[in-house]
């Protein structure tokens, strides 16, 4: 077996792949916070919340109404949303003209509401959610055993942060947007409808975590607490990634995946705080995070 | 002279409250008083979001605890110490931390709480997630001795009235007016000739001792030191604690704190057990929804309004 | 003016000279009993022992007859948020402002010590149900400790023996990064090395892990027979599923260390099916567990966990020792409890030890496969009855407290 300095080659090389994996998924769960946060600049604690939604109602929509994994991948998410813009127009845009802070404590108590809502219905041990049969198996890689839903989120990830990206840094929906978040007074005298832009930017950024949700749900335990536990992990990727920047977050959620697969693999213990040393890092070399623009 | 008043009544109060009101409960509302007051000094009179802050209230607890059990030194010096270890680590936090803005100085805090965290984690003298149990209290000056909940809460209340001074005093100097500067328009502050980034600086360790001398109290009220004082969650609270009660109000943060330990002790008891985090939770929204100014900023509009 | 200040200030003094006077102490011997349950309301462990110990606590009150010494037996729960400092807030509160005599319920092992403390303090006794940890009666023994269910011990004894002696020799841990982890995997560490085999390599895994892939890679480059899991509850349930998405659950044996029931589930039966595990307690066992099984399923809503039998189990010999002894001081009780033999639908062939372990038959089970189960709650099949003296460590003679 070829070995390096003591350590297996192959070994890591399942390290980084699988590091890579976990990227990909990191990348799709902080798109939808890099809009929201990084755009529209609402600190939504929620964010989590809502992706752990979106693997209870896919859950859910399975036991009660039959619904399969396939078309949850595009009801949950669109549900979701729905929830989403009910909550930015009747909470959220009362208080946009206050300080951020204020968003910040209003999307934390609507998400203790909601895991607790959660929690109180069904348990705090987590339910399980099938692999899809058409996602069942796996394929024998040279150095690892691939299974073929990872290999799925790969594709999807790519496939979802690359349309995401490109909506919004090359349509003209996307321009809208960037300059009616940049300067909502000048886009209002144009005549568009800046709150509505935000709302429906909201709501679509929301949308993106009920969907992670539905990715997450057959290989991780779908319990009410599967948010809370990743949602600060996502905000260090889009402050790292540099705020209002689409790309960085996806780049940022990626690298940070195989930062801490081969965290995992040297120093597991520290593998949920290797991100916020390289936070620290990124943060007094870049102040505005790899990818962002300096003010 | 209406507030001399003012404050000796709310002196009697807090003197009498133990013979009504149990008195380890009472220590604990005053410990969390002093921490949200000294997070306020930052975030109310210098603009300064810090999402850190459980690192200093964790860091004095911790030496503190640890002097206590290993040392054999009295309370009042090991408070001392744990108090000056959480300024030393204000300062180089804040050396880093300053020179960031907004969220960023926010992230900043957040991240380095984080590796003090996995720090507190790892270390072996802090027993993982068992944390210090069984600190002794001590005596005070080798002479009074705190196991007594009375002498401790009145060694307490004695801790918070010089905290709380200190923090009064500090806003209304001649510094405390440059932070408001700096805070209300940054820009003119330096125009002006002000270092910005040092007064920063200066108020973040006077804000970090203090948190930290919370810690060491609140250690020597439970006879206890852990890892919930270090986590990110208890950064997340001191900020709740300060906007409930009022952001930039002087008294804001004690009420603030008072109400939200005094909910959380009376949610976590019997029925109301399971449903804490909904409650506390629709709290928050209510807040934000429509006490925004929080406790004391409400009971203000309201004087303003009627008399 | 200045003669309001003054006669404030000596309202404040004479208050405050009052206030001292009073003295804080509480004597816990007033011939009322009063019990604490401290839980976990609403956390990972809420569906282990959260709102389910309060009630089997409750049922236990209530088969008792709802009064002793006289008078009602009196009740108090609370959240313990798993936090140690939040647990020994209220344990404290409890015994020096409430009269409490005795705190049960106890998931966490960090909750359980740092109530253990308090209560050894004031010389009440802890009713420790819901923690693995074997320090309550070994390094951190007091005479005030009662631990009931399980321990680290006996899932190791249980679990790992009959897998090394069956010829899987090589192991590979995933452990939890804290102490009960670390515990864990110590003891079966020591029970495999005992028993010929050996283990390979370990990794340790932050608590609330959510992505156990890189960890089950690295089991699978172990070589190992066995691939033990010493963690619990939602962190087992995501490791069991990573190994079995990954392939490992075809080439290795998987070992959960510590499986309750509501994880149990939770697992998917097609991968969790085979495995084997130690339980204190399992409701399915025979008639006398099935009746007070289905009894606690109708209050709560689902089947008890081996925690929550333990809880009713453990009050009702409290309560019991108390109306034999004719008193709440907490050393004639504990005395009386020791003296006593528990017997109930939980506690099987049971002793009360002097240093507070209650020894009791272990259940040694498998999970049983999709189309062995019958419903929701059909999950094991026992293998076989482990007596409590095989189960369990000896006593130690710096913890023997009779």
């Amino acid at each position: 077996m070829a070995t390096l300095f003591d350590i297996n080659l192959f070994a890591l090389f399942g390290q980084l792949l699988v590091g890579l994996i976990n990227g990909s998924f990191y990348a799709l769960l902080s798109l939808g916070l890099a809009i929201i946060f990084g755009l529209l600049k609402i600190i939504n604690f929620a964010q989590g919340a809502m992706y752990m939604l979106g693997a209870f109602i896919a859950l859910l929509a399975l036991k009660y109404m039959g619904i399969n994994y396939w078309f949850a991948l595009i009801l949950v998410p669109l549900t979701v949303g729905l929830i989403g813009i009910l909550m930015e127009r009747f909470l959220i845009r009362p208080i946009a003209n206050e300080d951020h802070l204020y968003s910040l404590l209003l999307t934390f108590g609507l998400a203790l509401i909601i895991q607790g809502v959660f929690t109180h219905a069904f348990g705090s041990s987590g339910l399980s959610y099938a692999v899809p049969d058409a996602l069942k198996g796996g394929t024998k890689l040279p150095f690892m055993y691939l299974p073929n839903y990872r290999a799925w989120i790969i594709i999807v990830s790519v496939l979802v942060c690359a349309g995401t990206w490109w909506m919004i840094e090359k349509t003209k929906l996307g321009a809208y947007l960037r300059a009616g978040t940049e300067n909502p007074q000048l886009m209002q005298a144009f005549g568009i409808n800046v709150p509505l832009i935000v709302t429906l930017t909201f709501g679509f950024g929301v949308a993106l975590a009920g969907f992670a949700g539905v990715m997450a749900a057959p290989i991780y335990s779908v319990s009410p607490d599967m948010g809370s536990n990743i949602l600060i992990t996502v905000f260090a990727i889009v402050v790292i990634g540099g705020m209002g920047s689409i790309g960085g977050a996806i780049i940022t959620g990626l690298g940070m995946g195989v930062v801490e697969g081969l965290t995992k693999y040297f120093y597991p213990e520290a593998s949920n705080t290797v991100i916020f040393l390289v936070m620290v890092i990124v943060l007094l070399l870049k102040p505005a995070g790899l990818f962002g623009k300096e003010a | 002279m209406n507030n001399m008043k003012l404050n000796l009544c709310l002196l009697a109060l807090a003197l009498l409250a133990p013979t009504l009101l149990y008195p380890v409960f009472l220590a604990k509302v005053l410990c969390f008083a002093l921490f949200a007051c000294a997070f306020n000094l930052l975030l109310g009179f210098a603009g300064l979001l810090s999402f850190g802050h459980a690192a200093f209230l964790g860091t004095g607890g911790y030496v503190t605890g640890y002097l206590m059990i290993h040392s054999g030194l009295t309370p009042e010096v090991a408070i001392l110490l744990g108090t000056i270890a959480g300024g030393l680590l204000g300062a180089i936090f804040g050396k880093l931390a300053v020179k960031r803005e907004g969220i960023y100085f926010a992230m900043v805090t957040l991240a380095l709480a984080q590796l003090i965290f996995f720090f507190y984690l790892q270390a072996p003298f802090t027993n993982g997630e068992d944390g210090l149990q069984g600190v002794p209290r001590g005596a005070l000056f080798g002479l009074i001795d705190l196991s007594d909940n009375m002498v401790m809460y009145y060694f307490v209340l004695v801790i918070f009235i010089a905290g709380y001074w200190l923090i009064n005093r500090t806003i209304h100097s001649p510094f405390g007016q440059v932070l408001k500067a700096i805070r209300e328009n940054e820009d003119r502050a330096t125009s002006l000739g002000y270092d910005v980034n040092h007064y920063k600086w200066l108020a973040f360790v006077i804000s970090a001792a203090l948190a930290a001398l919370a810690g060491s109290t609140k250690t020597l009220v439970f006879e206890l030191a852990s890892l919930t004082d270090v986590h990110w969650h208890m950064s997340g609270e001191v900020i709740l604690m300060t906007l409930v009660g009022g952001v930039g109000t002087i008294f804001g943060p004690v009420l603030g704190a008072g109400f939200i330990v005094t909910m959380q002790n009376y949610l976590s008891g019997g029925e109301m057990g399971n449903y804490i985090h909904i409650i506390m939770g629709a709290v928050f929204v209510i807040c934000v929804l429509s006490f925004r100014s929080g406790i004391v900023g409400q009971l203000m509009k309201f004087k303003r309004n009627n008399f | 003016m200045k003669r309001t200040n003054t006669s404030v200030l000596s309202t404040v003094v004479s208050g405050a000279i009052a206030a001292t006077m009073i003295c804080s102490a509480q004597a816990a011997t007033d011939g009322q009993v009063k019990l604490g349950i401290l839980a976990d309301m609403g956390g990972t462990y809420a569906d282990i022992c959260g709102s389910g110990c309060v009630i089997a606590a409750e049922m236990a009150i209530e088969d008792f007859g709802g009064s002793v010494l006289g008078k009602p037996i009196e009740m108090v729960s609370a959240d313990s948020q798993l936090k140690p400092d939040v647990a020994s807030a209220i344990a404290r509160k409890w015994v020096e402002d409430e009269g409490v005599d005795t705190i049960g319920g106890l998931v966490s092992s960090a909750v359980s010590g740092a109530v253990s403390k308090v209560n050894a303090d004031s010389k009440n006794i802890t009713l420790i149900s819901g923690s693995a940890s074997n320090s309550f009666t070994t390094k951190a023994c007091n005479p005030y400790n009662v631990h009931w269910t399980y321990n680290v011990v006996a899932l190791a004894n249980g679990t790992v023996k009959p897998m090394v002696q069956a010829g899987k020799k090589k192991w590979f841990f995933i452990t939890a990064d804290y102490s009960f982890g670390h515990a864990l995997e110590g003891m079966a560490s020591k029970v495999i090395n005992e028993n010929g085999g050996e283990v390979l390599g370990n990794v340790r895994a932050p608590l609330g892990t959510t992505d156990f892939s890189s960890y089950i890679l690295q089991a699978q480059a172990s070589g190992a027979d066995v691939v033990a899991l010493a963690n619990a509850g939602n962190d087992t349930v995501n490791a069991l599923k990573a190994a079995a998405e990954f392939g490992l659950t075809e080439q290795m044996d998987v070992a959960g260390l510590l499986v309750f029931t509501p994880n149990a589930q939770a697992m998917d039966p097609a991968t969790a099916g085979g495995m084997r595990l130690t339980s204190g307690f399992y409701w399915d066992m025979d008639d006398e567990t099935r009746k007070w099984s289905k009894r606690f399923e109708q209050r709560h809503g689902a089947i008890p966990s081996m925690i929550h039998a333990g809880v009713y189990s453990v009050t009702t010999h409290y309560l019991n020792a108390v109306k034999t002894a004719g008193t709440d001081d907490s050393d004639i009780v504990m005395k009386t409890m020791k003296e006593t033999k528990p017997s109930d639908f939980f506690a099987r062939n049971a002793t009360l030890r002097p240093d507070g372990r209650m020894v009791h038959d272990m259940l040694y089970v498998e999970i049983k496969k999709k189309e062995e189960r019958k419903d929701k709650n059909d999950i094991y099949k026992i293998i076989k009855v482990i007596p409590g003296n095989e189960a369990y460590s000896p006593m130690l003679p710096q913890c023997n407290f009779s």
